[in-house]
């Protein structure tokens, strides 16, 4: 196991050439191209924006301006959740490589994660933007610690990635499943709704329980709220459980990987 | 003499899923199952216990029938599926063409699927860059290079992996059948490559059906059936061995159809079928195979007997055969005619002649006797043929008629065209010259 995470860091090349592949193909043709990956988040915005300003109006929740708090959560969670549904089936819209290239498979989950990772961060300059248009800036203290929770981020997201593409190869229903679970995972993240709700805090509990949920937090204290970091410790433990969570699925997924050849 | 490729031992068993395999996550939850389902249930041995040894800078070529364990050898070698058991040892790098362009992406050109299917191969960027113009040039793609690979033809999608794979300069490469995929020239251009992989003291390891191509190129061969080693070493002797091998299959499957045949022939009652002596070739093509007679006269048994006397199905051109009829006469007649047709494999009438034809005038017959028509040499191409068998009267009432009741394979290593080989051979001034076959 440790000689093939070692060996991973030599795949580096073929990761980032199949990054780029992944990006160039998926618009290729389309008319709009590349500017998909800002179109796709913006209408998802404009629709959440439209609901909760003017459908169920919030009363006054300290989210004002709505659109960049929601953008805060929905952008990490948009590069979590199709990052998850790719990453999925890779291993079985590969099967090609596997069956018949001498391919190092876990490539293919983690070209998922990243791949989503770009348009991520193509998606920060439109929350910039929206920052610039309401005037609305994140403190500059807290700023440092972005980074940090996108890595956590990655090290999480590239954990489950590994263990559902190695799991999806023998059991394809977890594709339909996960798209479910999913949904239900995004309701279940205050994601349109601030953590700060009465209601919230009375299941917090439950909430601690939810992996994400510390995540999105992080991101809307840094980007949004004004006022000190204070889920810091959630995040660093929240790191440390995911680098766990790696090694572990990493282990999981080097354990099926003799199967991959002959399964998918 | 180093070892490039040694299996020692080498097992390999494929599950064989059956119908007990849980068919969702649900039932294998339900049933606590996970982990018993996905141990084996039903095995299937694809290779087993195989040992080979490949020295550096030789080429091996494996040869074997479908499902023999050809390609699971080579999957093996490349490190794609592990063995069950056993070793596998591969010193240098390795390029494998199991399926080419297996990397390419439809969507984006063929220079941006150069370099990827480079890096996959094992090539770093710059190393892909100095070769791309080889690449392209042995693809010879260069006006539709930046093109997307969905608007190639297969047949440049394939040379395109081709020249991919074949540029990474491994050390070992692993060849499954992909020759076929040109045309003749890039067909030759392939060989001309392989044979500089030759020169250059690189190892090969083939796996093919062309015979022709194992004898002429490789050093040694591995036979494979079922999984099992049945033959190595000089490439003609591996192959005569294999062929030898494939006759006696053909030979075996022959004779069970002909069994079958002759069985459901005499479950039909003799009757008084079609008058005709067997040269009458106008009903020959409408009349399907059958038995039919009075019966005062049986054909008891038929049997094709090759050159030295033994019975077989598998002649090759130009040997001698003979048919032998075993009659029974229930009473004596003193009105008989023997005959025989031939006929190949899309119906049409090769041969056919009887003893009247022949001007034998009959004598007497009784009881049981023995027929023999021994052909010297069977003039025939390759192919299929059938034969008909007859005992009737002068006048064509037939007592045991047999209407291509028996099947014979004629093998040849010429493969000329047409139905009959006359015997030949040619002749030319010496202003007249020809090369070596290659």
């Amino acid at each position: 196991m440790w000689r093939n995470l070692l060996a991973l860091a030599r795949y580096r090349g073929l990761i980032q050439s199949l990054v780029t592949r992944e990006l160039k193909a998926r618009y290729r043709g389309s008319v709009l191209g590349f500017f998909w990956s800002f179109v796709n988040p913006l209408l998802l915005l404009s629709i959440y924006t439209f609901v909760f300003k003017y459908i169920l109006p919030n009363r006054d929740l300290g989210t004002e301006p709505y659109s960049v708090f929601m953008f805060c959560g929905l952008l990490p969670w948009t590069w979590f959740s199709s990052s998850l549904l790719e990453a999925s089936g890779s291993l079985i819209s590969g099967g090609n490589l596997i069956k018949k290239v001498l391919f190092p498979a876990e490539v293919l989950p983690i070209v998922s994660v990243l791949a989503n990772m770009v348009h991520f961060v193509l998606g920060l300059v439109i929350l910039l933007g929206f920052m610039i248009g309401t005037s609305h800036y994140p403190d500059p203290a807290d700023l440092a610690w972005f980074p940090v929770i996108v890595i956590v981020q990655l090290v999480f997201t590239l954990a489950l990635a590994l263990v559902l593409s190695a799991l999806t190869v023998h059991f394809r229903d977890i594709r339909d499943l996960l798209s479910n679970l999913l949904t239900f995972w995004f309701f279940a993240t205050p994601i349109i709704y601030p953590y700060t709700l009465e209601s919230v805090q009375s299941f917090r509990w439950l909430f601690d329980a939810n992996p994400f949920f510390h995540l999105v937090v992080s991101y809307q204290e840094v980007l949004f709220f004004q006022g000190p970091f204070g889920h810091v410790w959630w995040l660093l433990a929240m790191g440390a459980g995911s680098g766990a969570f790696f090694l572990s699925g990493y282990w999981l997924f080097d354990r099926l990987r003799d199967s991959f050849a002959e399964v998918v | 003499m180093t070892a490039a490729i040694e299996l020692r031992d080498v097992t390999k068993v494929y599950r064989r899923y059956g119908g007990h395999r849980f068919s969702t996550l649900k039932s294998a939850l339900l049933q606590r199952s996970i982990l018993r389902d996905l141990q084996p249930s039903e095995t299937f041995p694809a290779l087993a216990g195989v040992s080979c040894t490949v020295p550096r800078g030789q080429t091996l070529g494996v040869i074997g029938r479908n499902g023999s364990g050809k390609s699971t050898a080579l999957k093996l070698v490349a490190g794609i599926t592990k063995p069950t058991s056993g070793t596998v040892k591969v010193q240098g790098r390795i390029s494998a063409l199991i399926e080419l362009g297996a990397g390419f992406h439809p969507e984006i050109s063929g220079r941006e699927n150069i370099f990827i299917n480079g890096i996959m191969l094992g090539l770093t960027r710059r190393e892909v860059q100095q070769r791309f113009d080889g690449i392209v040039d042995f693809a010879e793609l260069r006006d539709f290079i930046d093109a997307p690979v969905k608007t190639y033809s297969s047949g440049m999608y394939m040379r395109l992996g081709f020249a991919v794979a074949i540029h990474v300069d491994p050390d070992v490469l692993l060849v499954d059948e992909v020759l076929a995929v040109g045309d003749e020239g890039f067909t030759h251009k392939c060989l001309d490559k392989f044979a500089e992989f030759k020169r250059r003291n690189k190892t090969i390891l083939l796996v093919t059906h062309s015979l022709g191509l194992v004898e002429r190129f490789c050093d040694e061969a591995l036979w494979l059936d079922q999984g099992q080693k049945r033959g190595e070493g000089d490439p003609k002797r591996v192959i005569g061995a294999y062929m030898t091998d494939v006759e006696r299959q053909e030979e075996r499957l022959l004779s069970t159809s002909d069994a079958k045949a002759r069985l459901d022939a005499n479950q039909t009652p003799h009757e008084t079928g079609p008058v005709g002596v067997a040269a009458d070739t106008a009903d020959m093509s409408q009349v399907t195979e059958g038995r039919w007679g009075s019966g005062g006269v049986q054909i008891t048994e038929v049997a094709l007997l090759g050159g030295d006397g033994g019975s077989t199905h598998i002649f090759h051109s130009g040997e001698a055969m003979a048919i032998r009829l075993r009659v029974r006469a229930a009473a004596p007649v003193e009105d008989f005619v023997f005959g025989f047709g031939v006929f190949n494999a899309e119906g049409v009438y090769v041969y056919g002649t009887n003893t009247d034809i022949e001007e034998y005038v009959a004598g007497s017959l009784s009881g049981d006797a023995d027929v023999h028509v021994r052909i010297d040499s069977l003039d025939l191409v390759e192919g299929t043929y059938k034969l008909d068998v007859a005992v009737h009267k002068r006048d064509g009432a037939p007592y045991d008629y047999h209407r291509l009741l028996y099947t014979f394979r004629v093998k040849s290593r010429v493969k000329d065209v047409g139905i009959y080989r006359p015997r030949h051979h040619w002749e030319f001034s010496p202003s007249v010259t020809f090369r070596l076959k290659p």
